[in-house]
């Protein structure tokens, strides 16, 4: 049964903040997570305040429930939202499957009126932009030109787990990803010239400021709200 | 003022509150809501130094000698000024409204400013509201919280065309200042309340207008930045930047003011203590003494200096507010061009 655990608890790695777009078991959103004798998941999300937006907080309940649902031995998966606003919609939607215009149906917060699935690609693209930074940085810091790395595809840079998060990234988005692409992409999938890198560089360290700025409130938000957890 | 080493800042606290978040004032039935909301409040509280912790109850409801002695008298500030939000969906008599800062305006005359609020999807009522309340008040700016419940609906833009017509209506009046709450992420539905395209929109049709983007659009800080480098009417409210991040995460604050210096600009960035989720005094002490870092990962961040200190804590809000700045607190044109 602890291996069974384990093994969800993997799984709830694979689920991320779409706006941070980093694992909510690393950024403490997890409160519980247990398995039953009889294989039955009951994990519990919580976030860092009672107004986190509705949208995000709907994709990751929606997606631990997939993704805890989708591991062998679980019979039934049972994923809740604590102490948020839209606790109630969000949860008897995720486990009613109705998606998220469904689970606000008649809500007295109001309606949704479209799926999430824009909403992730966008945050996915920003992802993609902001990764371009993690990776090119140790190149810029090695001495790296314009030209050099206008020129610098995947399959030249050092493995690395943030090269492969780009990859992923890039290959949802179905923009180049292979070890031909070029590093330094902009958002249509065309390369970026020599005499757009030292622009297009400060753009990726912006948009990467701009998502672990966010992370790092999140973290303050969350360890404030519950102190007795720690990190 | 503020005088630290010889030098004299002039201080425009651009973006404060007086709210009465006390639980008599919790609308029946909504109390969740109404204590949710400060509790986001008490949680970004928490971010600033230990010594400056209010105990929750006193949180809630601040008094005018609160007001008095934080940002007056021990906050070094010279003129505030005070952002409307009323909230009515959650608290009874709203959570900040224009009508609350009347003792204080009798006592503390221009160096208190207070904004206005309207909503466009309340139509024609809320524009008399509106109305006069400015004749009460004077406003010289409106904020605007696009993320505010009303009704059915979980948030609005600028962009749509009954907030257009009302954009039109208050330059109509002679207001000029737009602050947009663009902040950490909250509460609408599938609509991204916070994205900042909207006003990248307005800003482009109303350049007679300022707008400025409160938290500086923090979870969009990047669309942001980009915006603001076409828009000359554009500027950065740092609030939440300097109270969530300078204590909390000095490393973040130096990025995001670096960032923020290299794409928007010291001409147009604009001190926010946001009182009382912070009081003034440190955040005001703090930027003072602060500095980028030498440290490698900052080196192509620009430092700062003095010059940049003081446009930034009050100098460029004086402009945008038309307030008066005594000689000794100007920066001559001179010292401008060398800083």
């Amino acid at each position: 049964m602890n291996d069974l655990r384990a093994r969800v608890w993997r799984a709830l790695d694979t689920v991320l903040d779409p706006e941070l777009d980093e694992p909510v078991t690393g950024l403490g959103f997890v409160e519980s997570c247990a398995v039953s004798g009889d294989g039955v998941a009951t994990v519990v999300l919580r976030l860092p305040t009672f107004f986190c937006a509705p949208n995000f907080s709907f994709l990751m309940v929606a997606d631990a429930y997939d993704a805890v649902s989708a591991v062998a031995g679980v019979t039934r998966a049972d994923v809740t939202l604590a102490d948020h606003h839209a606790s109630t919609e969000i949860n008897g939607g995720v486990a009613a499957q109705s998606g998220f215009v469904g689970a606000f149906a008649g809500s007295d917060q109001g309606e949704a009126t479209a799926e999430l699935d824009e909403l992730r690609r966008r945050f996915f693209r920003k992802a993609a932009l902001a990764g371009q930074d993690r990776v090119a940085r140790s190149l810029v810091d090695g001495g790296a030109g314009p030209d050099e790395l206008a020129a610098t595809v995947l399959g030249d840079v050092p493995a690395s787990a943030e090269l492969d998060r780009m990859r992923h990234r890039r290959a949802v988005l179905g923009l180049p990803h292979g070890d031909d692409a070029p590093l330094l992409l902009h958002a249509d999938g065309t390369g970026v010239t020599a005499a757009q890198v030292p622009l297009h560089l400060r753009r990726a360290r912006l948009q990467r400021v701009g998502i672990e700025a966010n992370g790092a409130y999140c973290r303050d938000l969350l360890r404030t709200r519950y102190p007795a957890v720690g990190s | 003022m503020y005088e630290k080493n010889g030098e004299k800042y002039f201080v425009v606290d651009s973006h404060s509150h007086f709210w009465n978040a006390g639980r008599d004032n919790w609308v029946p039935g909504a109390e969740h809501y109404a204590k949710g909301w400060i509790d986001c409040f008490y949680g970004y509280h928490q971010l600033g130094p230990p010594e400056t912790h209010w105990d929750y109850e006193k949180f809630l409801r601040p008094t005018p000698e609160d007001v008095e002695r934080d940002v007056f008298v021990e906050g070094h500030v010279d003129h505030t000024v005070f952002q409307s939000t009323y909230l009515r969906e959650w608290y009874r008599d709203g959570f900040n409204t224009a009508d609350q800062n009347a003792a204080l305006l009798e006592k503390y005359g221009d160096r208190w400013i207070v904004n206005g609020r309207w909503d466009a999807r309340d139509g024609e009522a809320s524009w008399t509201e509106f109305t006069e309340d400015h004749e009460r008040f004077g406003f010289k700016g409106v904020k605007l919280y696009t993320a505010e419940w009303n009704g059915d609906s979980r948030g609005y833009k600028l962009t749509d065309p009954e907030c257009y017509r009302f954009l039109e209506r208050t330059q109509e009046l002679g207001i000029r200042n737009i602050h947009v709450h663009k902040g950490p992420t909250i509460w609408p539905l599938d609509k991204d309340a916070f994205d900042v395209a909207d006003v990248d929109h307005a800003a482009t049709d109303f350049p007679e207008l300022n707008f400025i983007v409160e938290h500086v659009g923090l979870p969009r800080i990047e669309d942001f930045c980009f915006m603001a480098v076409q828009e000359p009417n554009v500027y950065a409210g740092l609030s939440v930047v300097v109270g969530g991040l300078m204590h909390a995460r000095p490393k973040m604050f130096a990025k995001v003011m670096g960032e923020l210096l290299f794409w928007v600009g010291e001409d147009k960035m604009l001190f926010g203590g946001d009182y009382n989720i912070w009081t003034p005094k440190w955040q005001v002490e703090g930027l003072v003494d602060w500095q980028m870092p030498d440290d490698e990962q900052f080196a192509d961040y620009a430092k700062l200096t003095t010059a940049t200190k003081k446009k930034i804590l009050g100098l460029n809000a004086a402009r945008l507010y038309d307030i008066p700045v005594p000689a000794e607190l100007r920066l001559d044109e001179a010292a401008g061009a060398m800083a």
